[in-house]
């Protein structure tokens, strides 16, 4: 898998037989066991954990749902009435898997913000950000086809206008939305499609979550100084150091979590949801989930369709580019004096974007929609590029031992030179 | 030239200060406020109280069932635990006795009606859903006057209160929200609008065009006043268009648009069997039918706190744990 060799040494006959056909707990033991990472490692670098757990939640809720669910216009939404009041503990397995959806995303924004923050997309990064670009990808459409299945007034609404979108490619716009449909509006039909590639898709996300964390594996992680691991002094094996720092910071997430799950199961969704879909009856707003309402107002900031859409999508993926578009020879943020500030205005930018898609596209909530969208793309396209030719980082630690343990505990393992300043071009 | 610069600075700060007051001015004109009130099944270790869940249903039962169905509830769920535990002979009485049968057809014959041209019915059984007076959507409308009287099983979760105060408050007033597990809009909308309804819309009195609210003491002349449900801003220098009130509707200030079809429901405060508990005034009525609506909604309320806060608990004591673990493990390491 990587370069690192695993230590582990069979103890019994039994498993020195198994390990000679198929070496699996040697592998398992040298990524999970002995597997070093940074000792500088802060909370921020637990949520790898926390989403790999939010989405063993998410299939295993939603398999047992699956098996209650009736995906037809006629029975869903009282399908899920009825897991909701008939079947035993389904209020509790439906409320985890619908806040789930809404933790994973929560989880998933940090854990892109803190790779932005300390720059885990840079060299030798950049396949594994990419990797992780197409999971949050992979993750929207699962939220959104699985938003549909309800089948209240938001899901099919929602699913109206997102589909939409697609008439707004040239030529064929039209006859691929309605192939999409299998119908010429969104019916009973498109519901039962919506079911079938939601089931399908998580399972897409796990393969490319095996992906990530094989490449991550490959490159070891980042770390909040941003330094290379340049010895041993700077690692920690992840079991047991890793591992119980993730075990304390995934409790702390179930608590919220369970929040959520147990007090305020409705805060996250939308009121309107709670009556049947009606295709005669528009809600006076329609509003997606709060996770997607920044893309939303980027969309509703353009006059045009097509160009709202291709803006909208454009704004995800610029995010695969960032490795490229950000010209800093510093990774972490932490020594970037300059672009600090930036940093923090683009995560202003995004909630204010999030604020602006819950609220009607009308006077001065589109012209703020329209300068955040512009922040939000010359945040990429201007600032990443110019800040980092321009700004002078302020001086690293000569290594992610020195940064822990001070200059003494550092100095042992650190090798000077060239490589350890990064800051001097 | 350094005045122009300045008073050009100065015009657009003030230019982006009015674009920012702007939306605050939007926000709290979307709706009407709508107080929140007090419930016992609100909070942490809210629960559902069962002489308000049995007033609440007698209401409903006296009131609302003459136009409204209550389909995802069924009468063995009166009988169940967390709702009104009424006692399952009385509600094998209640199910026996309920006006609105269950369809039984097509019988042996293949008929779905009888000779005389009556659906073929049977009383309804525990088993069986609280049915409202009509058939389906057509016979609701032929007989309501276009109006369908909508299921009431999940009014307090389809409905819920908008946020009226300022863009700068409304981020901690979210996080405040959450943080009391604030779930109650529907229960508290509910209450609004069975208490909302006023005689007669606002007035208002026309000034050049625009429209300026008068309060119903300072009306003199009925004739010299608009009364509008709803006011909408003139485009460009063009009157404000005022909508009246329209034939068959009523005025209620918490509903959308203000006009509602449906008339006041609680024409008289229904009196309450148990002398003992609450007031039998129309307001508590309301207040009742509101939290019975919150357990149609949501029947399952007071098992998922009771078992929410034990799962907490279980979480704190195993985070604190984890976190001594943890700290144990890593002493070594620093």
């Amino acid at each position: 898998m990587s370069g690192h060799d695993s230590s582990y040494a069979p103890t019994s006959r039994l498993a020195k037989w198994f390990d000679e056909r198929l070496p699996i707990m040697r592998m398992m033991h040298g990524q999970f066991i002995d597997f070093p990472t940074p000792r500088n490692l802060n909370y921020m670098w637990t949520f790898g954990g926390i989403l790999t757990f939010c989405l063993v939640v998410q299939i295993v809720t939603g398999i047992v749902l699956a098996m209650h669910y009736v995906p037809s216009a006629k029975e869903a939404f009282d399908s899920v009435e009825s897991i909701r009041r008939d079947v035993n503990f389904g209020w509790l397995i439906r409320n985890i898997h619908a806040v789930g959806a809404s933790m994973f995303f929560f989880a998933v924004y940090l854990h892109i913000f803190r790779g932005l923050y300390y720059g885990s997309y840079k060299a030798p990064r950049e396949v594994l950000w990419i990797l992780g670009v197409f999971i949050y990808l992979a993750m929207m459409a699962t939220a959104f086809l699985g938003y549909t299945l309800p089948w209240g007034q938001m899901s099919f609404w929602g699913a109206t206008v997102i589909t939409n979108f697609f008439t707004a490619i040239p030529v064929v716009g039209t006859a691929i939305t309605q192939w999409l449909w299998g119908g010429y509006a969104v019916s009973g039909v498109t519901l039962n499609r919506f079911f079938s590639l939601h089931y399908l898709l998580p399972f897409v996300i796990a393969g490319l979550v095996g992906l990530h964390i094989w490449a991550l594996h490959v490159t070891g992680q980042n770390n909040p100084t941003g330094l290379d691991v340049k010895s041993k002094a700077d690692t920690l094996p992840m079991t047991p150091y890793a591992v119980m720092k993730d075990g304390f910071a995934l409790a702390v997430f179930a608590i919220l979590f369970a929040w959520f799950v147990f007090f305020a199961p409705d805060y996250l969704g939308h009121a309107d949801n709670y009556n049947e879909a009606n295709p005669l009856v528009t809600p006076p707003h329609i509003v997606p989930e709060w996770y997607f309402l920044p893309f939303y107002a980027i969309l509703r900031a353009v006059p045009s369709k097509l160009g709202g859409v291709l803006l909208m999508f454009a704004a995800v993926a610029i995010l695969a580019f960032v490795s490229w578009l950000d010209t800093s020879r510093v990774r972490s943020t932490k020594y970037r004096p300059t672009y600090r500030w930036f940093f923090w205005l683009f995560v202003v930018t995004c909630l204010a974007l999030g604020y602006l898609g819950s609220k009607p596209a009308e006077g001065t909530y589109v012209l703020w929609a329209r300068i955040f969208t512009a922040y939000y793309f010359a945040h990429f396209l201007i600032v990443m590029p110019f800040v980092g030719l321009f700004e002078t980082p302020s001086k690293l630690p000569r290594s992610i031992a020195e940064s822990v343990l001070g200059p003494a505990g550092g100095a042992a393992g650190s090798m000077a030179g060239a490589a350890a300043a990064p800051e001097k071009r | 030239m350094r005045t122009s610069l300045a008073l050009a600075a100065r015009a657009g700060i003030a230019a982006s200060l009015l674009a920012i007051a702007a939306p605050v001015a939007f926000a709290a004109g979307d709706g009407p406020h709508i107080d929140r009130n007090k419930w016992s099944f609100g909070g942490f270790f809210g629960q559902f109280d069962q002489a308000q869940l049995r007033r609440g249903f007698q209401v409903y039962q006296e009131v609302c069932a003459s136009c409204h169905g209550l389909k995802r509830v069924y009468f063995r769920n009166l009988v169940q635990k967390g709702g009104p535990e009424f006692p399952e002979d009385s509600v094998k009485a209640l199910a026996a006795g309920w006006p609105n049968q269950i369809f039984d057809g097509p019988n042996d014959n293949g008929d779905i009606a009888d000779r005389k041209g009556n659906v073929i019915k049977r009383p309804a059984k525990l088993a069986d859903p609280i049915l409202g007076p009509y058939d389906n959507d057509n016979q609701a409308r032929a007989a309501q006057n276009g109006a369908v009287p909508p299921d009431l099983s999940l009014m307090a979760r389809a409905r819920n209160v908008e946020y009226t105060g300022s863009i700068a408050a409304h981020p901690l007033s979210m996080l405040r929200d959450v943080a009391v597990g604030y779930q109650e809009g529907g229960a508290d909308y509910i209450f609004a609008l069975l208490t909302g309804y006023v005689e007669k819309p606002p007035a208002y009195v026309r000034d050049k065009g625009h429209l300026k609210p008068v309060a119903d003491k300072d009306v003199k002349d009925e004739k010299a006043v608009e009364r509008c449900t709803t006011v909408a801003p003139g485009d460009a220098g063009q009157p404000d268009v005022c909508s009246p009130l329209q034939d068959g509707m009523h005025y209620n200030k918490y509903f959308a648009g203000g006009q509602i079809a449906m008339p006041a429901p609680i024409a008289s405060a229904v009196k309450y069997q148990d002398k003992a508990g609450a007031e039998s005034t129309v307001e508590q009525n309301a207040r009742d039918l509101a939290a019975f609506l919150s357990w149609t909604a949501d029947p399952k309320l007071s098992e998922r706190k009771s078992l929410g806060w034990q799962v907490i608990l279980y979480l704190l004591i195993t985070s604190v744990l984890l976190y001594i673990a943890k700290k144990r493990v890593w002493k070594s390491a620093h």
